[in-house]
């Protein structure tokens, strides 16, 4: 086993061995979801706190199943209705996790950083469920695991990330991951949508989809998100599915065993036909069983074992 | 290391478990041969094989991984996991539990747990290839392999081929008593 997990805030902290764990780990789990008693009693008597200072329907749905799942008991604290509401300091809510005594925080931020600021202020593993526009290190892990089972060997893949690569922390997740595995990214953005620093990512970037979709393994698609079609960044909606969109036409010219991946909510007609969306070359609903897997996956290499010391690399027979 | 069981005696061995799980479950109907991670995997793979020699019928055979159900996981890190494949649904078959070497019986209390967490079988028996005692919980073996009297000091190693290229038990004495 390699170095142990300590929190999970960013996948530039992930090497590839440990990635590999974590995709392994999850492959194993998977097997739970089909079994009549969804359950193993692995975390029992711990307290998982699900922290959503910013809204979110999957990602907390599928933490909160993967703590279940593992027989962990939930705490559930969203932004609004809490004491966050009244003012209460970020670092004053983590002391009162802390006196609880709960055994991790599962944090979604809208501002970036957070996660990284809870951990410094209390002493169990936070993971972090997406913050601002930095980091969504559970995201791009799920969509690894479902690369990995619909396409094999991830150093062999080329994976076109199309859309919003400025503000989606999707995008630099998920860069980095691929990039840690060894796959070949090709970014295609509207140029007003390209961050400064992609240059440094390792990745090439096309202006448009139709440069590259006979080449491709996987065309992921990015949110295009409502607040960004009043912004300027791109002339309307109708033209940037004409540039950027997936359609059934460029699906027909994608490679034979290529497939399409969204990391949802999706605007169909925008990034997205339906008729894509609906196909079954599109592993969305894929990408979102696998999430559960995937985050028990963490969770358990996070909580699974004993205080820090316990001897953890043992290969020592229960017999 | 003194070497207990050859690859020859290991076979011989196998085939004499074999015909007792026959001889107790009344011929091979219901079986179900569960391997524990890791070297109970491919020994019950072999038992199977030798249970279809002998009555023309492959029992289905599969794995359990119980890490997930260990009770000092809290005491240790978090350990790799292993597959867990149950061939066949297990409701009222007769699960037979495989596993290398019986110590404690934890690992065997942690296999019950994960077997009854996806059907009720209608009876779970357990074969080991080696029984070296020190049991901490009410468990024993149906079918024995070998008694190997140890002490806690002393180590026993069962390699099979499929991990270790070679069949074979090996006893590892470190000299005192327990």
């Amino acid at each position: 086993m390699t170095a142990r997990l300590h929190h999970l805030l960013s996948m530039e902290d992930l090497d590839a061995a440990m990635i590999e764990l974590i995709l392994d780990t999850a492959h194993k789990l998977h097997e739970i979801a089909d079994r009549p008693i969804k359950k193993v009693p692995t975390l029992r008597g711990r307290t998982v706190c699900n922290m959503f200072l910013e809204d979110s329907t999957r990602t907390r749905l599928s933490f909160d199943l993967a703590a279940k799942r593992l027989s962990a008991d939930v705490l559930t604290f969203t932004g609004k209705g809490s004491s966050v509401s009244k003012g209460e300091s970020f670092r004053d809510t983590a002391l009162t996790l802390k006196a609880m005594g709960i055994d991790a925080v599962v944090v979604r931020s809208h501002s970036s950083g957070a996660p990284q600021q809870l951990a410094s202020y209390i002493d169990v593993p936070v993971l972090n469920a997406g913050d601002g526009w930095h980091q969504h290190p559970t995201q791009a892990l799920l969509d690894l695991y479902t690369m990995r089972h619909h396409l094999g060997d991830l150093s062999q893949l080329h994976v076109a990330v199309i859309g919003d690569i400025l503000h989606s922390r999707v995008a630099r997740s998920e860069v980095q991951g691929l990039r840690t595995m060894g796959a070949r990214v090709t970014i295609v953005a509207p140029p007003t949508l390209l961050p400064p620093s992609i240059q440094g990512w390792g990745v090439d970037v096309v202006r448009s989809i139709d440069d590259i979709i006979d080449d491709i393994d996987v065309a992921y698609l990015l949110r295009v998100q409502h607040e960004r079609m009043q912004g300027g960044f791109f002339p309307s909606s109708r033209e940037y599915a004409r540039i950027w969109g997936m359609n059934g036409d460029r699906l027909r010219r994608m490679k034979a065993g290529s497939i399409v991946m969204h990391p949802g909510p999706m605007n169909r007609g925008v990034e997205i036909t339906s008729e894509v969306a609906d196909h079954k070359r599109a592993v969305i609903s894929d990408q979102v069983t696998n999430g559960i897997a995937v985050r028990m996956a963490v969770l358990y290499l996070l909580l699974g074992g004993g205080p820090e010391g316990a001897g953890h690399a043992s290969a020592e027979v229960m017999a | 290391m003194t070497r207990i069981l050859a690859a020859e005696d290991v076979t011989r061995v196998l085939t004499r478990l074999a015909h007792e799980v026959l001889e107790a479950n009344h011929g091979a109907s219901d079986l179900v041969l569960m391997g524990i991670q890791s070297r109970g995997v491919p020994l019950a793979g072999r038992l199977a094989d030798i249970i279809e020699r002998i009555e023309g019928v492959r029992p289905p055979a599969g794995a359990v991984d119980v890490t997930l159900y260990r009770d000092d996981l809290r005491r240790r890190g978090p350990l790799p996991l292993g597959a867990t494949s149950f061939p066949v649904d297990i409701d009222d078959r007769v699960v037979v539990l495989v596993d290398d070497v019986l110590y404690t019986g934890r690992t065997i209390r942690a296999a019950l747990e994960a077997v009854f967490e996806v059907g009720r079988p209608r009876a779970v028996r357990l074969v080991v290839l080696v029984d070296r005692g020190h049991r901490e919980l009410p468990i024993r073996a149906d079918h024995v392999g070998k008694n190997i009297p140890t002490s806690f000091t002393d180590d026993v190693r069962v390699l099979v081929a499929e991990h270790d290229g070679e069949d074979a038990v090996d006893a590892f004495v470190t000299g005192g008593g327990a």
